[in-house]
């Protein structure tokens, strides 16, 4: 089992449902969030392009998070999900410097804190908040090793790629483009 | 303002009410839900919703834990609005009902110590106070002098309890100030309005045109949806603005058009397609009226003509012109929501109906469907009084086009002057900030200053409280009943907004406010039920449903019982216009002295150094409404201004930087605004988003943030078939300096 997203960048329009859905879900403390939207806009008017990325931790198949904690508290769950254990956490803050895509932060109760694909939620059978809320429906979720599952399904039809790939992380968020 | 009657008084030194419990109940850390972290002993219920953050009304449900306290709201799966997804605002409604800056108990304007202050007060003191004042101005005056300016499902009791009173001026700035335009246009063309949610069949078209209009930006939920299916489905869309907006980089033709100059490049569209042949002839044929007219009248608009206009390339529009022909009729020029422009905008949607009406478009698969709502029935009540006048009587011969009571027109009928009685003496605003909705700041003050009576019910201390003798604090939707949703759509859909908790403070919902204050006036037989769930129930009984089963189910789905989603070839069909046909040539518009076929004006220019003002919405935001909703403030806390690269670099102006505006009456703005330097935006135009810019201080979290666009719209081109107030006739320029300190007027 092997989970990872995706994200239609043709579809996503960038209104931050994904953002405040997952506030809530997770009950991320105000002032901080687990993802967040990135608006590359690329050109001079009027030849323009513009991508729209709804961002989170890429779930690393090789992640300098895990590498680096001094505490083994940063760890693969079930599905090569990365998770942080709060207790065993120092919030040293290692983690935070050593992640490509700046997906983490200190929770004010001092642990570090990150996506955790909504586990609680996977775990039961749904989907993450992000994509259960998502209006223009462009987020796609599911486990890679099953050929039939909706990421799987996109993965295959459609291009893609990933973040900072030439940082050798194995980063299991996509965009399809 | 010294001196005045109605000095305008900053809730914030009043600290009452019930405690103030701030932020969300956090049971439990965010981090810590990793193994089964919810604990087990949580007793989770959901109750049936439908969203008040914007006027979509998405159907969902509520989670509320064993305390009751509300943890989320999720959309509802089986209802159309939104298919089981809300938008963020709708995510974050639960913001609306943590926000700590509610208004917490009534309040009313009394004298002490020679200053205006506001006294909390019970409701039944602040009822006695009401009633006795229009009781006043129904015996100086007549019953029709008050008027109801609202903007939210609650307006529905309070309009009720007006006509009881006796007056029929009932408004919203959804008519004038937005989307009037449009219906007046479609209404004199098709005999039929566009509505809401609109009739537009996004989800099965071809092609897609959208003309200023920023679908994703504007997050009307279903719409949105379908505009993504639409984009899955390869439709091809087209987007008019000179803005490269987030809809114009999912398109297959951004036309960058020149601000102000939409109507020569329809007027184009239309003449290419009738000297192309490319119409559908057959349902011109058999259901239009005025074709030749149009033929004729079209001759001089070229695309050669229009590119000197618009800036758009010929090439450009015959080609986008074929686009759409060649989906037709699953086609759709989208009518637009907020179009109050340039003050011909009827003409212009005129054009945009015509345009769809020679394509096929209308009552076609993939254009406009026929929406279809059921009856629902009125408890009984009886007959209301008829008001012996309205709010039109101030302006005899004006704007018969108007089908709705125009904001403006009420806010100007307030204000006494040589040509008219001051017709308007008292105002009972629910919902809406008046003050940063219409356009005219300082008419709109002045109006209020000769009042005998402001009213204010809302759950925020927005602006417009600060100028009321009573206010009033509504509870939530969340924590209330509401009249059901009957909302048109491609299949009539009810959806019950119950209580999830109980109201926080000393706040009510507005069926008991309406009820109480009509049992107050000896009204009470207006309002014959017990209380609401009765009248609820009465009125689902009769169409097949009950309040048990709705607060079961949340929506319900209804059959369709009059005529199809769509025309079926060959069918007879009699419009509800003067021919009975689709009026190309218009005969109603005439009738009352206005072009019957929509023809180009040139509108005003800016200035060297000045730039054309546009403004817009951003998904997380409705309006200034949420600016301070702790959740949405969070991911928009403040409106940037959006400047190109070679404007920035005349005025030497940075990304960030704090600007203020000045418009071209020399109205600076009263807060600044920082930069946002982009390409997305010409260079002879700024953009920034509508709502912010709050002086209200118990605002705690959007007072001082960005600037207010309304503030700096001084100049109103006002629609003379439809009354519409066109906003986007002003310009600003840039004060890199804190200006000096302008009297204080809002």
């Amino acid at each position: 089992m092997r989970y990872a997203m995706a994200i239609d960048t043709r579809k996503c329009v960038g209104c931050s449902d994904c953002v405040v859905a997952c506030q809530i879900e997770n009950k991320v403390p105000e002032g901080f969030c687990r993802d967040w939207v990135v608006e590359a806009t690329s050109g001079t008017y009027p030849k323009l392009e513009l991508e729209i990325r709804s961002e989170r931790c890429n779930q690393c198949g090789n992640a300098p998070c895990v590498r680096c904690c001094p505490t083994g508290s940063s760890f693969y769950a079930d599905g090569g999900i990365v998770l942080v254990d709060p207790d065993k956490c120092i919030g040293c803050g290692a983690c935070i410097a050593s992640c490509p895509y700046d997906a983490r932060y200190v929770h004010p109760e001092g642990f570090v804190d990150k996506c955790t694909f909504c586990i609680q939620r996977v775990r039961k059978g749904q989907r993450p908040a992000c994509v259960e809320v998502c209006p223009t429906n462009c987020m796609y979720f599911g486990d890679l090793d099953d050929p039939n599952s909706e990421v799987s399904i996109k993965l295959k039809e459609r291009k893609h790629k990933t973040l900072i790939p030439e940082a050798g992380t194995d980063p299991h968020l996509y965009f399809l483009i | 303002m010294r001196n005045s009657r109605r000095n305008f008084i900053k809730i914030s030194s009043l600290g009452i009410g019930g405690a103030a419990v701030a932020g969300t109940a956090v049971h439990w850390a965010s981090g810590k839900i990793i193994n089964e972290a919810i604990p087990k002993s949580f007793q989770f219920k959901q109750t049936p919703t439908y969203c008040e953050v914007c006027f979509w009304k998405c159907a969902g449900w509520v989670t509320t834990d064993e305390n009751g306290e509300i943890w989320k709201v999720e959309g509802h799966k089986a209802d159309p609005h939104c298919n089981g997804r809300l938008c963020p605002r709708g995510t974050g409604g639960v913001g609306m009902y943590y926000d700590e800056d509610r208004l917490k108990t009534p309040l009313i304007r009394r004298i002490k110590n020679g200053k205006q202050v506001y006294e909390p007060a019970s409701w039944e003191e602040a009822f006695t106070y009401i009633a006795n004042k229009l009781n006043l101005i129904k015996e100086k005056y007549g019953p029709e002098s008050v008027a109801l300016f609202t903007h939210g499902s609650g307006g529905k009791f309070l309009g009720h309890f007006l006509k009881a009173y006796g007056s029929n001026n009932i408004t919203a700035p959804s008519f004038a100030q937005c989307r009037g335009p449009r219906e007046v246009a479609f209404l004199s063309t098709f005999g039929e309005l566009v509505l809401s949610p609109e009739r537009t069949d996004i989800r099965d078209t071809k092609c897609l045109v959208l003309i200023g209009s920023h679908l994703g930006e504007n997050m009307h939920n279903g719409q949105v949806q379908e505009m993504s299916q639409a984009i899955d489905n390869g439709a091809a869309i087209i987007t008019v603005d000179p803005r490269f907006s987030t809809a114009a980089s999912k398109s297959k033709h951004w036309l960058p058009i020149k601000p102000a100059t939409d109507l020569a490049l329809l007027l184009a569209w239309i003449h290419v397609i009738i000297s192309e042949g490319w119409y559908d002839e057959e349902y011109v044929e058999k259901y239009c009226f005025g074709f030749e007219e149009l033929k004729a009248h079209v001759q001089q608009y070229s695309p050669e003509w229009a590119y000197g206009i618009t800036t758009i390339e010929p090439q450009t529009i015959r080609e986008t012109a074929k686009e759409m022909a060649n989906a037709a009729p699953a086609v759709i020029i989208h009518p637009g929501r907020h179009v109050t422009w340039y003050g011909d905008d009827t003409q212009r949607l005129r054009a945009v109906a015509i345009l769809n009406a020679i394509l096929g478009s209308w009552g076609r698969r993939g254009g406009f469907y026929n929406p279809e709502k059921i009856a629902l029935p009125e408890f009984p009540h009886p007959p209301f009084p008829k008001p012996r006048k309205t709010w039109k009587d101030a302006f005899p011969e004006q704007y018969n086009m108007a089908y709705e009571v125009l904001s403006t027109g009420v806010c100007e009928a307030s204000i006494p002057s040589a040509e008219r009685d001051s017709a308007i003496k008292g105002w009972i605003v629910n919902g809406t900030n008046l003050v940063h909705t219409l356009p005219y700041q300082q008419q709109t003050l002045e109006a209020i200053q000769n009042l005998e009576l402001l009213v204010v019910i809302d759950t925020m201390p927005m602006e417009i409280t600060g100028y009321a003798d009573v206010v009033l604090p509504e509870c939530t939707y969340l924590e209330r009943y509401d009249a059901i949703r009957n909302s048109p759509h491609r299949e009539p859909y009810l959806a019950l907004r119950m209580p999830a908790t109980q109201p926080k403070y000393n706040s009510k919902p507005d069926w008991w406010i309406a009820k109480k204050l009509a049992e107050k006036m000896g009204l009470g037989a207006y309002f014959g039920w017990k209380n609401i769930e009765e009248m609820l129930d009465w009125q689902l009984k009769k169409v097949g449903s009950s309040l048990k089963e709705m607060q079961k189910l949340g929506v319900k789905k209804l059959k369709r019982e009059f005529d199809d989603l769509y025309f079926i070839r060959g069918q007879e069909i009699e419009f509800n216009t003067n021919t009975g046909k689709i009026e190309l040539f218009s005969t109603e518009l005439q009738a009352e002295g206005f072009d019957p076929l929509p023809k180009y004006t040139l509108h005003p220019e800016p200035e060297e150094e000045f730039y054309r003002l546009n403004y817009g919405r951003a998904p997380m935001h409705t309006f200034s409404r949420t600016s301070n909703n702790p959740n949405l403030h969070a991911l928009m806390p403040e409106n940037y201004l959006w400047v190109n690269p070679k404007v920035a670099r005349l005025w030497k102006l940075k990304n960030g930087q704090e600007v203020w505006l000045k418009n071209q009456a020399g109205k600076v703005s009263y807060f600044p605004i920082k930069i946002r330097i982009t390409e997305r935006i010409r260079w002879d135009s700024v953009y920034m988003v509508h709502g912010f810019g709050h002086k209200e201080q118990r605002l705690s979290r959007a007072n001082g943030k960005g600037a207010s666009d309304t503030q700096l719209i001084t100049n109103v081109m006002m629609d003379p078939i439809m009354g519409g107030t066109g906003m986007r006739g002003n310009f600003v320029t840039f004060l890199t300096e804190k200006p000096e300190k302008e009297e204080e007027t809002l």
